[in-house]
Parts: structure tokens; sequence; C-alpha cells
């Protein structure tokens, strides 16, 4: 598996990362270059084996259903950029 | 995925176009808020109003090193719902990231199910009609999953000129996505799926299903083709936060591709807003990129599992359902089809109504549940958790009707005494001299008086004997409605010298 490119600068838009068409041309050998390591994976026999989530063979905890948070909006927004009211204020979004 | 096509295209629900028929494939993604005290991954608040970020933690607001914690109520609000909707359970499902930016997702990702959701494949039967000819149709519509996921927080665009208000009050509520199989196949049908589906959401208590407050939203996919064709291409309409807006979006969209196909171009399959205001649906061009979503298995959390026993717990606590409550009131109480499916389509509604039939007769019951009290709730824009006239005064009129007290006529006024005053229905009818004269010589004194005084009428009356009918009118008016309906006639007939 390799990228070009177009697909360098997609993944870039997706992950909201302004990357120049320099960075783009460097970057692309950059991650062929750590998609080749990994590529060595394929080597490995995987077939009829489970993708795993987790190296720990235990129970995911639960939680009961009670309320034992929140309450401070103050915190929450402390390192907003701006807010008012306790909302958090960012450049308009509209559809 | 390959589509199974469950539906056989029947004319009655084409959509006729320039150069002949169409048919409309429609897909639901209902989302809906699960009922719990708390988020699914964190210990915050689910009330809805709250002041503006009250009810988020440090996790909904996505503070670097937070990490989630299955609420174990959600977990079996959903399994309850899948039981409910006949599905598979998965006893092992996987919690995903769903990856897209936007600025009421702090995180940057949605914690959704992608691959392994917690229910699979189940059902829903809805019912449409009345027809022309009064007849209803019963339609299995397919559900094709039910995953749990995080709710995204509210943006505000209407406070600033530019800038937007983000509150993540509701960021990180327990939503179930439950996507229908695309076998809705008209406006109706798909605003018969949610009904019925809010519905049984309710009976479950795993939903509140109140559209307004955004607890229940749907995204609808639609797609339009030549009657039995291959499936077009489908657009998603998002967000429609009303039955009777689906609706419209949906005879908007279908118009609007077959116009398209019928001018020789083709459907871009696009996310579309609906406009309630023009009653139209536009393009969402920002969402382009959307559909990358680049999902992976969330790290933060292991895979969901439960054992059977967890699962059979829930059933054997899960209530009757509006299906087999309908059933069971036709076949025990002898109500029809169509009495039964409005008295079950709240569970509110069914419990009054059985309360009121404990009893008594059901069929009687129902008539005044459906057609006098719903009918003057309807008429109040009440619902049934608000009515003035509870279950025992409803039976109690029901029951003075029965024992010859009143007249069926005098039981209407009673009923609206009641539902404007309230009280005791034996107590007002005795204090408000509201009974029925049932003593033939009082209703034998009226009688002779009407005929004495209509000479004319009682010749006419002798020829015709169906003009009989105008004396018992004049007898009960004279009587203030309270003379015995069945007396009066009788003695009417007989003063007359008509036969029976």
């Amino acid at each position: 598996m390799s990228v070009d490119q177009t697909t360098v600068k997609r993944v870039a838009k997706l992950a909201r990362i302004a990357v120049s068409d320099e960075d783009a041309v460097r970057m692309e050998s950059e991650l062929n270059a750590i998609l080749g390591f990994v590529e060595q994976l394929s080597e490995v026999d995987v077939s009829g084996v489970e993708p795993m989530t987790s190296v720990m063979p235990m129970e995911m905890k639960k939680r009961h259903d009670v309320v034992n948070d929140g309450g401070k909006a103050d915190d929450i927004v402390a390192n907003a950029p701006e807010t008012t009211d306790n909302y958090f204020l960012v450049p308009k979004v509209v559809e | 995925m390959t589509i199974v096509d469950t539906r056989t295209p029947e004319a009655k629900r084409f959509i006729p176009g320039a150069t002949g028929d169409w048919e409309v494939i429609i897909g639901l993604e209902v989302h809906a808020q699960v009922t719990s005290n708390s988020k699914l991954f964190s210990g915050a608040s689910t009330s809805f109003g709250s002041a503006p970020n009250s009810n988020v933690s440090l996790v909904d607001a996505a503070m670097p090193g937070m990490l989630p914690v299955i609420n174990e109520e959600c977990v079996k609000q959903a399994v309850r719902t899948g039981l409910g909707l006949k599905a598979q359970i998965n006893n092992r499902s996987v919690f995903d990231r769903k990856n897209y930016f936007y600025p009421d997702l702090p995180q940057g990702y949605q914690i959704s199910q992608f691959k392994d959701p917690i229910v699979g494949e189940g059902k829903i039967m809805i019912s449409v009609g009345p027809d022309r000819q009064g007849n209803f149709e019963d339609i299995e519509i397919g559900i094709e999953r039910l995953h749990l996921e995080q709710d995204a927080g509210k943006s505000m665009h209407d406070q600033h000129p530019t800038m937007s208000y983000v509150d993540l009050n509701r960021s990180g509520v327990a939503l179930m996505e439950i996507v229908s199989k695309p076998d809705i196949r008209s406006s109706d049908e798909a605003k018969a799926y949610i009904t019925k589906l809010r519905s049984i959401l309710r009976y479950l208590g795993t939903c509140d299903g109140n559209m307004d407050e955004g607890s229940m939203r749907a995204d609808v996919n639609v797609s339009v083709r030549k009657p039995g064709g291959e499936f077009g291409t489908r657009c998603e309409i998002k967000n429609v936060n009303s039955i009777r807006f689906m609706g419209q979006a949906i005879e908007y969209e279908a118009r609007r591709q077959i116009a398209i196909l019928e001018d020789g171009g083709e459907i871009d399959q696009e996310t579309r807003l609906f406009d309630p205001n023009k009653g139209e649906t536009r393009s969402m061009r920002s969402k382009e990129d959307a559909h990358d979503y680049r999902y992976f298995p969330d790290p933060d959390l292991l895979p969901l599992e439960f054992d059977d026993a967890f699962v059979a717990e829930l059933a054997k606590n899960l209530p009757e359902l509006p299906d087999e409550k309908r059933e069971r009131f036709v076949r025990d109480m002898g109500l029809t089809v169509y009495d039964a499916s409005i008295l079950v389509s709240e569970a509110a509604i069914a419990d009054y109504f059985e309360k009121v039939a404990a009893g008594r007769d059901g069929k009687a019951a129902a008539n005044w549940v459906i057609n006098d009290l719903l009918g003057a709730l309807n008429k109040s824009g009440k619902g049934i958790e608000d009515t003035p006239v509870s279950p025992d005064q409803l039976g109690g009129i029901l029951d003075l009707i029965k024992e010859g007290v009143i007249s069926g006529k005098i039981a209407k006024d009673l009923f609206e005494i009641v539902w404007n005053e309230g009280g005791d229905p034996a107590k007002i009818v005795e204090d408000r001299g509201m009974k029925q004269v049932t003593d033939t010589g009082a209703i034998e004194k009226a009688v002779d008086e009407v005929i004495a005084a209509n000479p004319d009428q009682v010749e006419k009356a002798r020829a015709k004997p169906n003009l009989a009918g105008w004396f018992v009118g004049q007898v009960m008016k004279a009587t203030g409605g309270k003379a015995n309906p069945q007396a009066v006639q009788a003695l009417v007939k007989q003063k007359l010298g008509i036969e029976e």
C-alpha cells in the first residue's frame, strides 16, 4: 500500500491540517516509508483470527446510571478563547 | 451490502410522472435518545433545558486524559429496544470512532458502533390506512440494525452576527440509531413506521419519543425507480424532526428526483436538508467530504459483552407491546381492530381504557374512551395525561347508563359536566335531577299531553307509522331528555295504535 499526492492532501484536509505543496511532497515519501514498514505485518497469516481491540483479556467495566458529574460550566469553558453566558463562542458555522 | 427487495411493486403506491409511473424507495435512520439519568460514557445529567454547559463533565468536553466508562442502563435500554423490535441481540459488540470535525463535537469523533452493533436484524409491523373501503393494510418493515452512540452538542447560529454559540449539555447523551431496511414505499408508510416505532419505544420506556425536544429525529433516505426496476441513487435528508415534515420532505424529494431523471439528468448521491418554511429540500454542500469517517475501534473501550442470562432477565420484564395488546383487546374484549389500534397507540391511553373497561362492557368502554374522551382531549389540545375526567369517573358514567339510571343522551351531558366541573357522576345525577324517568305513569302523562296537543300529527302518524318518531322526540323534549327512550317509544306506539 502506498499514497500519492492527492491522498496526502485529502488525509490532511480530513484531519484539518494545513499542508503546503512542498510539505506534501516530503510527507508522501515519509508516509510511504512508514506504510512500507507496517506492510511487513501482512507476511503473517491471520486468516481466521478476529481483529483484536484490546490486549487485556478482561470485561469492560460498567457504570451505574447515576448523575455524579457536571454542574461546573465555569470550569468547562475556562480555557475557551471566547465565551458568553457559559456558551462557547466559535466562528459562525451555518448550513 | 446487497439489498433484498422484500416488497412487490403495487400501482396504488406509484407516483405518476411524464414518462410513466415511478416508485419511491425509502429507508429511515432514526436517532432515539435513550432514557437514562446520566450520559452514555459520563456521569453528567441528561436533563433537557438546563443552563448552558452545566450538564457537562470533563469527559463530555473531551479534556485530555479523560476516559469514557459505559453506563450499564443505556446498554439495557438498547437490549430492551432490540427485544421489542423482535431483533437479534448481539452478545458482543464493539465501539468505534467516527471521525469528523464540527464545533459541537469536542472529541473530533463520535463514539459509535460500526461493524459490530449491539442489535442486528428485526422487524416492525405497520398498519397503513384506512383506504376508501375502510381497510387497513399490515406491512412488515425490516430493521437492519440498532447501535449505541453519543449525541453531539448544540449550536445556535442566531445569537451573534459572526459567531455561533455552542452548548455541550447534549454532548455524550446516549442515542440509539435504529436503521430500517429500504422497505418503505410511500410517505404514508414512512409516517406509519415512525409513529409505530415511537409507540414501541414509549411502551418500552427506552425513549420518550419527544420530537419537539429533539429526543427523536430521523434521517430519511429517498430514491426513485421505475416500478420493480433497479434501485436508484439515493439522497439522505438530514434531521427531520416532525412526522408531518417527514411526509412533506419525502413527497418533495421524490418529485425532485423524478423531474431530474425525466429530464435525462442523474441524481447525485448527497446529503440534503429539509426547509419546513419553504417545504423543500436543498443540498448541504459542506457535507461533501463528510462521508469519509475513517472508522476504527475505539482504543479507550473494550468490546461490550454480556451473556444470555442478562438478555433473558430483561426479556422477562418487558412490558406488553402495542401489537400484543391490540390482539388481546380484539380477542378478549371483542373490539374491532380499528378501535383497538387507536387505544393501543399510546400506553397511557391503553391503561386508561383498561381501567374503564375493568368489570364493564369492553365495547361500550372503547366507544366512550375513543369518541368522547379522546374527542374532547383532541378538541382542547390536551394529552391523555392531562385528562380532567378520570377512569373512575368515566366508569361511573358507564355504570349509570348500564343500570338505566340515565339515558345515553343525558350521559353525554353528564360527561361534559364532569369534564368541566369534576365531581362524582352518581352524585351529580342525584343533585341535578338528571335521572332517567322510568316511571311509566309520568311518561304516560307526557305522551298523552303531546298527543292531545297535536291531533293533526296523530292522523298523519296513523297513516304513516314511521312518523311516530316525531312524538318520541316531542316527549323526550317535554321531559328534558330524562325519559327512558325505549319506554317512550313503546307507549307512543301503543297510544297511537301502531303495531310493532
